[in-house]
């Protein structure tokens, strides 16, 4: 039998040079977390950490510039797709992308949202949706499911009074200027790892000048939602993914000039 | 005005459609693409004035222009960019209001421009043009002071002067701009930073809210402006700002060949107010005459600035009305009857 020395451990995943080491301020299973994760394994993969610029929104993320090593400008509740705006064409070299909530960039900042998308402005947009307002305290958002109880909708979302939860990234899909659409969830590996994929492709049609990259991620909160993390989880996989399908809306290979 | 910015070195341009100013944009969509920047007609005013934080916040120089409801859209990313520090320039023409009002001009704006207009303890640099020339003057310097102090800057013209057609002299371009060691370009060889408003903890947002007041206090210790006309003998001060001067200023003419001992004081920096100097004019002369486009905004400063120390008379015309000189020489000349020949009997 050989002696050997047990095998130094070895990390199968660090954490990404982007990503600053520093504790979650995130409720206990929520995935805003993971997903500030994927983006910075994104700036990691193409090495654009210096030249990157985020657009944290108002919402749970404001904090953006916490945990992500990129310059980050906060933006005012939904303005962030505007803001993103100004930044790309004064710094035509740089990579710009914002980091959304479903409150801000489905209710309050629909208009700059669709408006940039319709320029293609070359921004990449992480849009995350968890079917309500989370820093608030869990009220109704534009995405939040039909019958889904939240602290404004008390007796369950009516379509009749509150509409339909909107699906945005099929909407954006539609819009020229759009390069890439698609959604994820990371409430399991496999859907992390093809939500992994999402991310950087988003980045990449920006990298490539195509257009505006528009990944949306579904994202528990346990918290406001009033479930255990482990449920919370399984609530993405029973409710939300059937009315928000994961896949790609939209991927155009090259710019439109080109 | 929008020439006069791209040679301000203004480089970005946002707006959205809205009479009585649309010449500006249309000037910037046709020239700043030759100066090599960047002109976006927005979908909004608010996306408009968020593009400009956007591109502020990198170090550029950025614009927005608009008119009265327009500009109200505006405040809460005016309220941002003074929280954030960040410069830029806003040039509001006044129209008649409030809601949709009309086109004309009107200088209802006076209280949101220089009380902060939005939302928090900020100010607003307020600069008021009386000509098409001052108008290209104070766009320099507007550019100027918004870097300075890294703080939004209004110009606060009206529809009166928007639609007004005069020669006027442009400036050098500008070859140099300041440098912005705070401009977000990318972590590249240093730390990464951030620029936000949001601040958790109640005594470091006090802290930050007394650094942004001491800021204010240094401004108005530096930044006052204003034009006297014929004030070193005159027994009634006529203070009006913008077109309002500029037509007060005829009737003061008017009435001094008439043997009047009237003057004319106009404030060109309306945030900070020259009240200081209001106080000392009232040392040698008891009367005064606030004649403004509004119900009487800029009034409550000259008030503030007396203290009572001397009489204070009004004549404004809200709504888009303009009276002759002719009409206000008629006003003034009626109170200084009343007021000092009466009292000389
Ligand atoms: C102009 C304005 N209106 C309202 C708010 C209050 N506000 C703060 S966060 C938020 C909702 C955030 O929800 P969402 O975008 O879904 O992000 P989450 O917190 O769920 O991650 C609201 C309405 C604000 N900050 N500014
Ligand atoms: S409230 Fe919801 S979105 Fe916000 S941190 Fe907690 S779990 Fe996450």
């Amino acid at each position: 039998m050989s002696q050997d020395k047990p095998k130094e451990p070895r990390l199968i995943n660090p954490r990404p040079r982007t990503l600053i080491d520093r504790p979650s301020h995130f409720c206990p299973g929520c995935h805003h977390g993971l997903i500030h994760r994927l983006v910075a394994e994104a700036i990691d993969y193409f090495g654009i950490r210096e030249r990157s610029i985020g657009v944290a929104s108002v919402g749970c993320s404001v904090f953006l510039y916490d945990f992500m090593d990129t310059d980050v400008l906060e933006a005012p509740h939904g303005r962030a797709a505007a803001a993103a705006t100004g930044m790309r064409r004064a710094q035509p070299d740089k990579v710009v992308y914002t980091y959304q909530g479903d409150g801000d960039l489905a209710a309050i900042g629909t208009s700059e949202i669709i408006h940039a998308a319709n320029r293609g402005e070359t921004i990449t947009v992480v849009f995350v949706n968890n079917t309500n307002y989370g820093m608030t305290g869990g009220q109704m958002a534009p995405t939040t499911l039909l019958g889904q109880k939240t602290t404004t909708t008390p007796y369950g979302r009516d379509f009749k009074r509150d509409g339909y939860p909107i699906r945005m990234t099929e909407l954006l899909a539609t819009l020229e200027g759009v390069a890439f659409a698609a959604r994820g969830a990371v409430n399991k590996p496999a859907n992390l790892r093809r939500t992994r994929e999402l991310i950087r492709r988003a980045f990449e049609v920006q990298l490539k000048g195509i257009g505006l990259g528009f990944v949306e991620v579904l994202s528990a909160c346990p918290t406001d939602w009033g479930l255990k993390p482990l449920d919370a989880i399984k609530r993405v996989e029973e409710e939300l993914i059937p009315y928000y399908p994961l896949g790609i809306f939209k991927d155009k290979k090259e710019a439109d000039h080109l | 005005m929008a020439e006069a910015a791209i040679r301000a070195g203004c480089r970005f341009y946002f707006g959205y459609p809205i009479t009585p100013q649309n010449e500006v944009a249309e000037y910037m969509s046709e020239h700043m693409p030759e100066a090599g920047g960047t002109f976006i007609q927005a979908e909004s005013e608010i996306a408009s004035i968020y593009m400009v934080l956007g591109a502020s916040v990198t170090g550029a120089r950025a614009m927005t222009s608009s008119s009265s409801p327009g500009i109200s859209l505006k405040q809460e990313g005016i309220s941002f960019l003074a929280g954030q520090e960040l410069p830029a320039v806003i040039l509001n023409v006044m129209r008649g209001g409030p809601g949709l009002g009309n086109i004309a001009g009107c200088q209802g704006d006076y209280f949101q421009a220089t009380r902060g207009g939005g939302h928090g303890d900020y100010k607003t640099i307020v600069l008021a043009p009386g000509s098409v020339q001052e108008l290209v003057d104070l766009t320099g310097v507007a550019f100027e002071l918004a870097d300075k102090y890294r703080n939004p800057v209004m110009i606060l013209a009206d529809g009166l002067i928007g639609q007004m057609r005069e020669p006027v002299v442009l400036p050098e371009p500008v070859k140099h701009l300041p440098e912005k060691d705070w401009a977000l370009r990318g972590a590249k060889g240093r730390p990464s930073r951030f620029s936000r408003s949001l601040i958790l903890n109640v005594r470091r947002m006090e802290e930050h809210n007394w650094k942004l007041q001491r800021k204010f206090r240094e401004i108005e210790a530096n930044e006052i402006r204003f034009e006297q006309y014929l004030l070193e003998d005159a027994k009634l001060v006529v203070v009006a700002f913008g077109s309002a001067a500029r037509v007060a200023k005829g009737a003061v003419k008017r009435l001094r060949k008439e043997g009047l001992k009237v003057g004319l004081f106009r404030p060109i920096t309306l945030w900070p107010f020259p009240h200081k100097k209001i106080r000392e004019l009232a040392n040698e002369c008891s009367e005064f005459l606030v004649y403004e486009l509004n119900a009487g905004q800029m009034l409550e400063d000259v008030k503030l600035a007396l203290s009572g120390s001397a009489e204070v008379f009004f004549y404004g015309r809200p709504g888009g009305v303009i009276p002759t000189p002719m009409d206000v020489a008629k006003i003034i000349g009626s109170r200084y009857y009343q007021r000092i020949k009466r009292k000389a009997k």
